[in-house]
């Protein structure tokens, strides 16, 4: 592993309408470490992962990929070919399909041969299950189905960095396994991720660092054992607490 | 019935017709084009364009067709810029049509998920692209119905060519009754022309929106 931070936020400021969402958020991430964000509700993690491909422009503090300055006047489309990003809702493009939705990226913003990106297209859907889906439209896939491609799309521009936000919070619990494998898989081939996420005990198993992100800045940044074992703040252990139901179950009546 | 007369007079119909329908493809052309740069202006909101743009449209949509056309026929040539009877026709359609299709591009334009334009920008994407693979191919298949109306809206407003001496369907029915009194036989031969044009173009929008809504295009089918 390199020890070059493939990512550095520095003092990362987000204020939306007055209201401040991050005040001081720092943190440097490594090629090939995984990263899971969690924290309550509205804490910012979406507004974080935004602010890092400039789909939010930040405040101040600043951003760094691979030592440039990727925040201000950066050009972002170029910081947008190296940043991948999945969101919560699969926004596949409704009007192609599945093949279509994969090579826009390459095709168009990478200029790869068509042909080339077709060929890895195809082997990329067999390793997550859809080798028989190429031609289907997004409206004929489910929820699992429809998130699988667009972490393919994503990887197919071959990211220095994919930011993951919420991906199975809005599947039914038995698609969400699937896309979570795929995720684990990303991580074994030493994918350099961001995550945030829900899921508890994925992001136990996924996690290199775990960053609890609260009022504006960073709370926590742990390895998963002593995060979700040993954590150090009063805020994240009520927040680990919101997702026990221990607590709550009542004896049974006669 | 005069079915001689009929027979007689049908031709200058048909004639009459390939200029309508002719003046009308244009027309329609030409106003989709000054609809996309009209709803471009607004959606990337150019400065100065974008508000002679919104003018524009105000105007265009507030005033009768007939007076853009006295306008363009006595306004014009007072100004020194004098246009041929169909480059009048083509331009008083296109000024009105423009109007018209930038409403229709734009309400499709604003059916387009906010998350849609977003991904296409996080495959890297210029905004070129993505307008061109991602946005305008949704926001297309929502403004179909709205296109559609409108371009049959056109094609019947150039019946108000007539008013300036061109030689279109109305004109034909309207001077036939003037020189033979045949009333019944030339506004039913204008009824069918008209139907002739409108129908299969009003059915060939029909079936373009079922195809595009089937397809699950814009915001309709999106989601399960
Ligand atoms: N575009 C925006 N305009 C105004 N407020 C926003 C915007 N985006 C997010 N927010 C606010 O910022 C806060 C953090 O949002 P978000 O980053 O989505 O939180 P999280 O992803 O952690 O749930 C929320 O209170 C939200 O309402
Ligand atoms: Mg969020």
């Amino acid at each position: 592993m390199n020890d070059k931070p493939i990512l550095e936020v520095r003092h990362l400021r987000k204020h939306f309408d007055g209201t401040g969402v991050l005040e001081d958020v720092s943190f440097a991430m490594r090629e090939g470490e995984v990263i899971v964000v969690v924290g309550p509700s509205g804490c910012g993690k979406s507004t974080l992962l935004r602010c890092i491909n400039g789909l939010e422009r930040p405040d101040g503090g600043e951003i760094l990929l691979d030592g440039a300055r990727i925040d201000g006047a950066a050009d972002l489309v170029k910081v947008r070919r190296q940043v991948g990003m999945v969101f919560q809702s699969y926004d596949l493009f409704p009007h192609m399909d599945v093949m279509g939705n994969l090579t826009l990226g390459p095709v168009q913003a990478l200029k790869q041969p068509r042909a080339q990106v077709e060929a890895e297209a195809e082997k990329a859907l067999a390793r997550v299950g859809l080798a028989d889906r190429a031609h289907a439209l997004p409206r004929q896939l489910s929820g699992g189905q429809k998130q699988r491609v667009a972490l393919v799309r994503a990887m197919l521009m071959h990211p220095r960095l994919l930011l993951l936000d919420e991906i199975t919070a809005a599947l039914d619990p038995e698609m969400v396994r699937e896309v979570l494998n795929v995720v684990l898989d990303l991580a074994r081939d030493g994918m350099t991720m961001l995550i945030v996420t829900h899921e508890m005990r994925f992001a136990e198993a996924v996690a290199d660092r775990v960053i609890f992100l609260e009022g504006g800045s960073v709370l926590e940044d742990a390895p998963p054992a002593r995060f979700f074992h040993a954590p150090e703040t009063d805020r994240a252990r009520q927040f680990l607490a919101s997702f026990e139901f221990d607590a709550v179950r009542q004896p049974p009546k006669d | 019935m005069d079915f001689d007369f009929i027979q007689r007079f049908a031709p200058m119909y048909v004639k009459a017709a390939g200029l309508t329908l002719r003046i009308g493809a244009i027309g329609i052309l030409l106003s989709l084009a000054v609809g996309v740069l009209c709803c471009l202006a607004r959606y990337f909101r150019v400065p100065v364009l974008r508000q002679i743009a919104a003018a524009y449209i105000e105007l265009a949509r507030n005033t009768p067709l007939l007076v853009q056309l006295f306008f363009l026929y006595f306004g014009l040539p007072k100004v020194g810029v004098k246009l041929s009877a169909e480059a009048c026709a083509i331009t008083g359609l296109t000024f009105l049509g423009g109007a018209y299709m930038a409403e229709a591009l734009r309400s499709g334009l604003e059916a387009v998920d906010k998350a849609q334009a977003e991904s296409g920008m996080c495959l890297g994407l210029t905004t070129l692209q993505n307008l061109r693979f991602v946005i305008l191919p949704q926001a297309l298949a929502t403004a179909i119905p709205a296109i559609g109306a409108n371009a049959i809206f056109l094609i019947k407003e150039t019946s108000v060519f007539s008013a300036v001496a061109l030689a279109d369907l109305m004109y034909v029915a309207k001077d036939l009754i003037g020189m033979y009194y045949k009333t019944d036989e030339a506004l039913l031969m204008l009824t069918v022309a008209y139907l002739a044009l409108l129908l299969p173009l009003s059915i060939a929008f029909s079936l373009l929106e079922r195809r595009l809504r089937y397809a699950g295009f814009g915001n309709s089918v999106q989601g399960q």
